[in-house]
């Protein structure tokens, strides 16, 4: 692959205090992700896949070890950087137009009036949330409020989008809905995504790259091309050599999981 | 690719804004001669009830007047006596110490809310002034201020500060760290995050705060006027009560009543358009 590097995580270590303990989440992490690319990185709960994200996103910063995007150091918070979390995050006095605003209104975005319209109305549109733009986040379902969370990252235009297993409260039908209304904004308008997920059909239905990372301490255990081409649909859900890739990649997982358990009940009895 | 929702659609599948589907729900599933009649007949009980214990024998009638009695007098002191500049003289002091106090009160509150580690700091001591009755203060406000006018507006502005600092400070306390990571990944600066985010969800507990301040000042109010005050309703209770005219003392209680149920009608209202967006507006 000839594409340009965006991000790299370069030989990352990290660990945080819990009281008297000291808890280690990430150790020697190196990856690097390429413009255009989907990446989504797969590990048991409790790994430090959310850290990743939050090193990214600038909310954290590694104790040792160099992150860059597009060559720069990663700095304070900002909407270069979109981040879809799992509560989706909508702001409850807002309808769902004035969501997708709220980034584009900030000083950062420069947006004039109009500009702001339109792009609303574009977003309302392709979520085919149009007929709810005045309703707010309570009247809405979760499938709804995740599709408002993702217009209003996307809105704002963000050279890079972090996602933290954004539709992992959702249940199994409208996740699948969910995650072709993800492929869908994609192919409209390729961003280069970093995607955290527990699951893995859901990682190799998204991504064109998965990582399964280890157990704490998180290090890549293995990295994975999807080769499924793009657009893709549900019948490639279906397909034997998907299904197959699916369950590899799942025992591989299993085991990782097996692993975060024994650590965890190792805690319990110290 | 469409999902089962909650929200409330006219007759032709229109898409109504929640608050104006709520409104016309309520109006739709009860006639308004229902509305006006569920809210008055609690009251027409009250007073059947009021009757029948007069009545009963159970008491001495000298010591329990008939509502016509107290309404017939309510109605000479407020055509002869005045009663109305008492209320107004009552209603001024409340108002002026509750905005006193909950000007103070809100970004207090708000910075111990926001500030962990100081509101982990000066919470006893906020717990410790809030458990003392503002009743407990009067004669020590008396040596400090006299029994002028100052006098009950500290008071009342201390009734004020500390129970509308406790809501304000666990209110804000419980605000999600969420939507301030949110603003901040959509490029929000802290000026921004403050206008944006951290107004917006503040002003629901600002109201509760107002509210239930507002309960706290009119009874601490009351009890002031009863120790030191010419005018006010409480001081025409205690004239009242020097020359046992009861029916008057009644007309007092209801007439206070009267005032801080409307007071309180009236920022209930003013909450449920201000903050419409919340599922259900914290009584």
């Amino acid at each position: 692959m000839n594409a340009r590097r965006r991000l790299v995580f370069d030989d990352v270590t990290h660990a945080y205090h819990d009281g008297n303990r000291t808890v280690s989440v990430l150790e020697a992490f190196s990856l690097e992700i390429h413009d255009g690319e989907f990446v989504s990185v797969i590990g048991p709960s409790g790994c430090g896949k959310t850290t990743l994200l939050n090193i990214v996103a600038g909310f954290v910063s590694p104790q040792s070890g160099h992150v860059t995007l597009d060559g720069a150091a990663i700095g304070a918070p900002g909407s270069d950087r979109g981040m879809v979390f799992q509560d989706y995050g909508v702001f409850p006095w807002l309808s769902a137009r004035e969501n997708i605003a709220f980034g584009l209104r900030l000083r950062a975005n420069r947006r004039t009036p109009a500009e702001i319209a339109a792009i609303c109305d574009h977003y309302l549109e392709i979520m085919g949330l149009a007929e709810f733009a005045d309703a707010f986040p309570r009247s809405l379902s979760g499938g709804m409020r995740q599709r408002l969370a993702l217009a209003r990252s996307y809105a704002v235009q963000p050279r890079f989008l972090l996602m933290d297993e954004p539709f992992g409260a959702l249940d199994a039908q409208t996740r699948s809905a969910m995650q072709n209304v993800l492929l869908q904004l994609q192919a409209e308008d390729a961003k280069t995504v970093l995607f955290v997920t527990h699951s893995v059909e859901e990682a190799l239905y998204l991504s064109t790259r998965v990582v399964a990372v280890s157990a704490r301490p998180t290090r890549v255990r293995r990295v994975i091309d999807v080769p499924f081409a793009y657009p893709r649909t549900d019948a490639l859900r279906r397909a034997p050599e998907f299904q197959e890739l699916v369950a590899e990649l799942s025992d591989l997982v299993m085991q990782e999981y097996a692993a975060q358990q024994r650590q965890f009940s190792s805690i319990e009895q110290s | 690719m469409y999902d089962p929702t909650t929200t409330v659609k006219d007759d032709r599948g229109q898409h109504v804004s929640s608050r104006r589907a709520l409104r016309a729900k309520r109006w739709t599933s009860e006639p308004w001669i229902t509305r006006i009649g569920l809210s008055v007949l609690p009251w027409f009980v009250l007073i059947g009830l009021w009757y029948a214990l007069r009545y009963s024998g159970l008491v001495k009638p000298a010591l329990v007047p008939t509502p016509t009695d107290v309404f017939a007098t309510f109605w000479r002191l407020l055509t002869q006596k005045g009663l109305a500049y008492d209320a107004f003289v009552s209603s001024a002091r409340v108002v002026a110490g509750l905005a006193a106090g909950i000007a103070l009160a809100v970004p207090v509150g708000f910075m111990l809310g926001w500030y962990r580690s100081l509101g982990r700091f000066l919470d006893p001591l906020v717990n410790f002034f809030r458990a003392l009755p503002p009743i407990a203060l009067i004669p020590l406000v008396i040596v400090y201020f006299g029994i002028g006018e100052t006098a009950k507006i500290v008071i009342l502005f201390y009734a004020a500060f500390f129970s509308g600092v406790i809501v304000m400070y666990e209110g804000i306390a419980q605000i999600s760290p969420l939507y301030v990571r949110v603003a901040r990944t959509l490029g929000a600066t802290d000026a921004e995050i403050f206008q944006r985010v951290i107004v917006p969800l503040s002003l629901p507990h600002v109201l509760t705060a107002l509210r239930v301040a507002l309960g706290v000042t009119w009874a601490t109010l009351v009890a002031a006027e009863l120790v030191a005050a010419q005018r006010g309703l409480g001081a025409v209770i205690q004239n009242a009560s020097n020359y046992f005219q009861i029916s008057t003392i009644y007309a007092g209680i209801a007439c206070i009543g009267i005032i801080a149920l409307g007071m309180d009608t009236i920022l209930r209202a003013l909450s449920s358009r201000m903050v419409s967006w919340q599922d259900r507006i914290t009584r």
